[in-house]
């Protein structure tokens, strides 16, 4: 897919993932302007449907962020509920023909401004590799 | 007062939800004390021509049941959508897709691969399909055709009302009656049942919150007082709409979903998803070793579990082909 760049929606949680991305930003270092972040409390905010409406409309890939295992999470387990959430969201995700690699969940503490920005990166390439959203942003059509 | 003019129509179904009616009983002899029923294929000769012939807005309400499968289904909800002041989508096929609907996993060509040639009872060597148009000696016959996608009925014409359950529950249907003879109808786009989860309706007793292995319908005597899910059985009550008194619990079974999403709750099997994830191997996270790929993949086919009655209505809707 030549030229292609996909967009990816960020969910990461205030404490730390976002304080990651933030530190990135701070320091300057570089990574791809394809994401577009929204900050959530926690990762174990983040609610399927977030991701499943992001899908819906256009998304190419969703990052979901938060706080390292076992107990940085600053509501004591919302990283463990966002961790198994996301394992069946990817399942459901195949059998429904979407690549389970477009969702994507990451542990980045708020000191880690470069893994942030390595894991935006990373995400971009593969994005790259799988091409556009196959749901596009069309409704299903009657035939 | 004149009486109303109802009509009964089922499109992709089962034929349950017109037993549904049928099971009202005596009920019904109110419903023709104040109705007359003017089309309603199950029971009466009543041709599609004649349904065209009325003026339009003939129909007082119509009861659509099932879901669109085919341009016929698909002709008829517009049909009866234009001769009908108020449409109601009447059970789960019509509302959400419903079992129909888990064709979306595939399309056409899969389904008709599976149908016609694969099926071990069927014998087809000159792999025949159905073909429309199709002539034969005294003319052109017009099948249906058959889509890709399971619809549900609004997102195939508007519709006023939903009545939910596979098929609804006669207590709602009753109270669905009763509202519209009386003229007491709810604000356009109602679901006509309660606005509270199957949980709020269950008898039996919760409190332990979380959930360590799963267990299938026949893996398991269940006990018989407390919550099925948190004896690990997979329950949908707590993402399903209220409104059948919890029958399924009732008779040790549990509930699969039928009733649809709970009040403002965009997708069921979303819901459900995130309510398990919360409560299973809450124990088993802090402990070494903790293998949440291993903990999750108790549950075998997510999107039959969670989705079973609403993959049309969801989100997303269908499966995403291969080109
Ligand atoms: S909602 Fe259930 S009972 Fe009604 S037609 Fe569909 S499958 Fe049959
Ligand atoms: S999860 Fe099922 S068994 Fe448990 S309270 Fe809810 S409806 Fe009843
Ligand atoms: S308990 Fe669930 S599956 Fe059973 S009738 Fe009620 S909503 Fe439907
Ligand atoms: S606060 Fe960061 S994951 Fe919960």
């Amino acid at each position: 897919m030549a030229g292609f760049e996909p967009t990816i929606v960020g969910f990461l949680c205030n404490w730390c993932a976002y304080a990651g991305a933030d530190l990135a930003g701070t320091s300057r270092i570089q990574y791809p302007p394809n994401i577009r972040i929204i900050r959530v409390m926690c990762s174990g905010r983040v609610d399927p449907i977030f991701i499943l409406e992001a899908l819906r409309n256009g998304a190419d890939g969703v990052l979901v962020a938060g706080c390292h295992l076992p107990s940085d999470c600053h509501y004591l387990s919302g990283n463990f509920k966002a961790q198994k959430r996301i394992i069946l969201l990817k399942k459901v995700l195949s059998q429904l023909g979407i690549e389970p690699e477009r969702l994507r969940l990451e542990w980045i503490s708020a000191s880690e401004g470069d893994k942030f920005a390595a894991v935006v990166k990373d995400m971009v390439v593969k994005l790259r590799k799988l091409g556009p959203n196959p749901l596009g942003n069309g409704e299903i059509s009657n035939e | 007062m004149s009486k109303l003019n109802f009509a009964f129509y089922w499109a992709a179904s089962c034929g349950g939800c017109e037993i549904a009616i049928l099971d009202i009983n005596e009920k019904i002899l109110d419903v023709v004390a104040k109705a007359d029923i003017v089309f309603w294929p199950v029971a009466m000769d009543v041709k599609y021509k004649d349904v065209e012939a009325m003026p339009d807005k003939k129909i007082d309400v119509c009861f659509f049941n099932g879901s669109i499968r085919n341009s016929e289904n698909e002709q008829m909800a517009k049909l009866l959508r234009r001769k009908s002041k108020v449409l109601v989508a009447f059970g789960s096929c019509a509302h959400e897709g419903c079992i129909p609907g888990l064709a979306n996993l595939h399309d056409r060509k899969e389904i008709f691969e599976r149908v016609y040639h694969e099926t071990p009872s069927t014998k087809n060597p000159n792999r025949d399909e159905p073909i429309t148009p199709f002539e034969v000696r005294e003319g052109t016959i017009h099948k249906p055709i058959f889509f890709n996608t399971v619809k549900t009925l609004d997102q195939t014409v508007d519709v006023d009302y939903y009545l939910p359950g596979c098929p609804p529950p006669v207590d709602l249907i009753v109270k669905a009656l009763e509202l519209i003879t009386k003229g007491e109808v709810p604000p356009k786009g109602s679901v006509l049942a309660p606005e509270k989860s199957v949980c709020d309706e269950c008898p039996r007793t919760k409190d332990q919150k979380k959930i360590s292995k799963i267990f299938r319908v026949y893996e398991k005597e269940p006990e018989p007082e407390t919550c099925l899910l948190e004896q690990g059985i997979l329950c949908m009550g707590p993402a399903t709409r209220a409104g059948c008194s919890a029958q399924c619990l009732q008779v040790d079974y549990p509930c699969t979903g039928c009733g649809g999403p709970c009040p403002n709750e965009p997708d069921q099997g979303a819901a459900m998803l995130s309510a398990l994830a919360s409560i299973l191997g809450v124990d088993e996270e802090m402990e070494e070793g903790y293998d949440p790929e291993e903990m999750m993949s108790q549950i075998k086919d997510p999107v039959g579990t969670f989705y079973k009655y609403s993959l049309p209505h969801s989100i997303i809707k269908r499966k995403v082909m291969k080109k």
